[in-house]
C-alpha cells in the first residue's frame, strides 16, 4: 500500500505513468466513470479550503465512487482532542482512501503510519500540498506536451510559496529545465532551495525583480499571490501585495506561445482583462486538478481499466 | 594523561568507561543518557588532564552497554570513546558513529509541526546530510544541526 505525502514520493516514471492515465481521462472521462464504484474517500478537512476539498471530491465522483468526510476541525472529533492516529485508525474502518489537510505540518504523515488505507496529503501547513504540485505538472505537460527544455518564470512570493518550493524541486529532474524567479528582494527564494536544490543541480536560474525584463524569455509564467498572514506588519504587505500586476499590456511582451498559471486564489496579481488571453491558462489549470486527482486516487488504489 | 595526576576513583570490574568527552560535557551526558535512571554506580571525572584533549571529561557506568542509547551519544559527540570492561580490563572499544535516526533524543522546535499537538507520537529525527551533521525532523523537515555546526 502506497501513501502520497510529497510529490518526490514518486520517480520521474510513475509520475509520467499517473499523468499519461490523467491524459487519456480527459480523453474519454466516461470511460473511467464506473471504475471506482463501491469506493469511498474520506476528505479530512482539518481547516478549510473549499477548492481543493472540492477538487478530490469531484474526483471521486467522477470515478464512481463516494464520499465521506468533514470540512473544518470543529465539526470533527479533534475538536473533543482525538489524535490524528486515532481519528486515521476509525476513518479505516469506514473509506477506502484518504485525503488529508491539516495546519500542522507532518499530520498526514502521522496518519500515514496508523493507516489502513492509502493517505494522500492534501496539504499540510507550509510544509508540503503534492497534488497541487501534480496539479501544475500535469498542466504544464498537456499545454506545452513536455515537462523538458522549458524556461519557466516564477513570479511574486517565492519566500513563503510552497508551491513554488515543490514545483521547483519536481522539474529538477527533467532535462534542460532552467528558471527564472522573479521576485521582490524581501520575497526572494530561500537558500536552501537555491543552495540544496537549484545549484546542487547545477540547474541555470536567473533572479531578476522586473517581471518586464524577464517575459520575453519564458516558455510558462506561474504567478502566486502575496499572502497577508505571512507579515508581520501590514505596511509590508500593502507593499508587496501590488508589486507585481500582469496585466494585458505587460503580456504583449510575452512568447505567442507562454502559459500563464498561478495556483488560485488570485486577488490582484493577474488582471482580469488577461483572463480572455488563449495564453491564460489557470482555469485549465483546475480542470487538470481534477483529472490528476482521479489518476492518484485510481493509482493509489491500484484501480486499473 | 598520566596516573599520578589522576583524581582516583575507584576502578570499574565491570561496565562501560565513556572516555574523551570534552571537558565540561559529561553532566549534559550524564542526562542525556538518563544515567540517573539506571539502577547503578556512575563515576564522573571532569576536567581530567589529558595530552590529547588538554582537558577531558570521563564518565564511569557500572553497567552493561545494552543499557546505554549509543545513538543519543553518537548525535551528542561520535567523537566519544567508549570503553567496554571485564574483569577489570579494557576488552573492546566500540566506535561511535552519527546515528541514522534519532528517536525520542532531541524534540522537534517547529511550533507548526505536528508533534507540538499529537499525544504519545515520538519525536524522530533522520540524518539528512552527514557530512554537515544535519538532521530533519521526519514529519516536518525541520533542521537540526549535529555538534559540528552548533559548536
Amino acid at each position: 500500500m502506497r501513501h502520497c505525502m510529497s510529490p518526490l514520493d514518486f520517480s520521474v516514471e510513475e509520475l509520467d505513468q499517473m499523468m499519461d492515465l490523467a491524459a487519456k481521462i480527459e480523453k474519454d472521462p466516461e470511460a473511467y466513470a464506473h471504475i471506482c464504484e463501491g469506493k469511498k474517500i474520506a476528505t479530512l478537512f482539518y481547516e478549510p479550503s473549499t477548492r481543493t476539498r472540492l477538487s478530490f471530491e469531484t474526483a471521486m465522483l467522477n470515478l464512481g465512487g463516494k464520499v465521506i468526510g468533514f470540512s473544518s476541525a470543529q465539526s470533527s472529533s479533534a475538536a473533543k482532542g482525538e489524535s490524528v492516529a486515532d481519528t486515521i485508525r476509525v476513518i479505516s474502518c469506514f473509506a477506502d482512501i484518504a485525503a488529508i489537510r491539516h495546519p500542522k505540518e507532518g499530520a498526514p504523515y502521522v496518519a500515514s503510519l496508523h493507516s489502513s488505507i492509502p493517505v494522500i496529503n492534501a496539504g499540510d501547513g507550509g510544509h508540503q500540498h503534492p497534488t497541487q504540485t501534480l496539479t501544475d505538472m500535469t498542466t504544464i505537460r498537456q499545454i506545452k506536451g513536455r515537462l523538458d527544455h522549458l524556461t519557466i518564470g516564477l513570479c511574486g512570493d517565492l519566500k513563503f510559496g510552497r508551491t513554488v518550493h515543490s514545483l521547483i524541486s519536481s522539474l529538477v529532474r527533467y532535462p534542460g529545465i532552467r528558471f527564472v524567479l522573479i521576485s521582490p528582494e524581501e520575497l526572494r527564494i530561500p537558500d536552501y532551495v537555491r543552495e540544496d536544490v537549484l545549484k546542487k543541480n547545477n540547474i541555470p536560474f536567473e533572479e531578476v525583480i522586473r517581471l518586464e525584463d524577464a517575459m520575453p524569455d519564458l516558455d510558462v509564467l506561474y504567478m502566486t499571490r502575496v499572502q497577508r498572514e505571512r507579515f508581520f506588519n501590514e505596511e509590508d504587505y500593502v507593499r508587496m501585495k501590488d508589486f507585481y500586476i500582469l496585466d494585458a499590456e505587460k503580456m504583449k511582451l510575452a512568447k505567442e506561445d507562454c502559459t500563464v498559471l498561478h495556483p488560485l486564489p488570485r486577488v490582484n496579481e493577474i488582471s482580469v482583462d488577461v483572463d480572455n488571453d488563449p495564453r491564460a491558462c489557470y482555469f485549465r489549470q483546475v480542470q487538470y486538478g481534477v483529472y490528476i486527482r482521479m489518476a492518484l486516487i485510481m493509482t493509489l488504489l491500484e484501480v486499473t481499466k | 594523561m598520566t596516573g599520578e595526576h589522576m583524581l582516583n576513583i575507584g576502578g570499574l570490574h565491570e561496565g562501560v568507561v565513556l572516555d574523551h568527552i570534552p571537558a565540561g560535557k559529561a553532566m549534559d551526558i550524564y542526562k542525556r543518557l538518563k544515567l540517573d535512571k539506571l539502577d547503578c554506580q556512575v563515576a564522573m571525572i571532569m576536567h581530567a588532564r589529558s595530552s590529547k584533549m588538554g582537558q577531558k571529561d570521563i564518565i564511569k557506568v557500572e553497567a552493561p552497554l545494552e543499557l546505554l542509547n549509543l545513538d543519543a551519544l553518537g548525535f551528542i559527540d561520535h567523537t566519544i570513546t567508549v570503553n567496554i570492561i571485564k574483569d577489570a580490563k579494557i576488552v573492546e572499544k566500540q566506535k561511535l558513529r552519527l546515528p541514522r535516526k534519532l528517536i525520542n533524543v532531541i524534540h522537534c522546535k517547529n511550533p507548526r509541526c505536528i508533534t507540538s499537538i499529537e499525544q504519545g507520537l515520538d519525536h524522530v529525527f533522520y540524518l539528512a546530510d552527514e557530512e554537515n551533521e544535519l538532521y530533519r525532523c521526519v514529519y516536518c523537515e525541520e533542521k537540526w544541526h549535529g555538534t559540528k555546526k552548533r559548536g
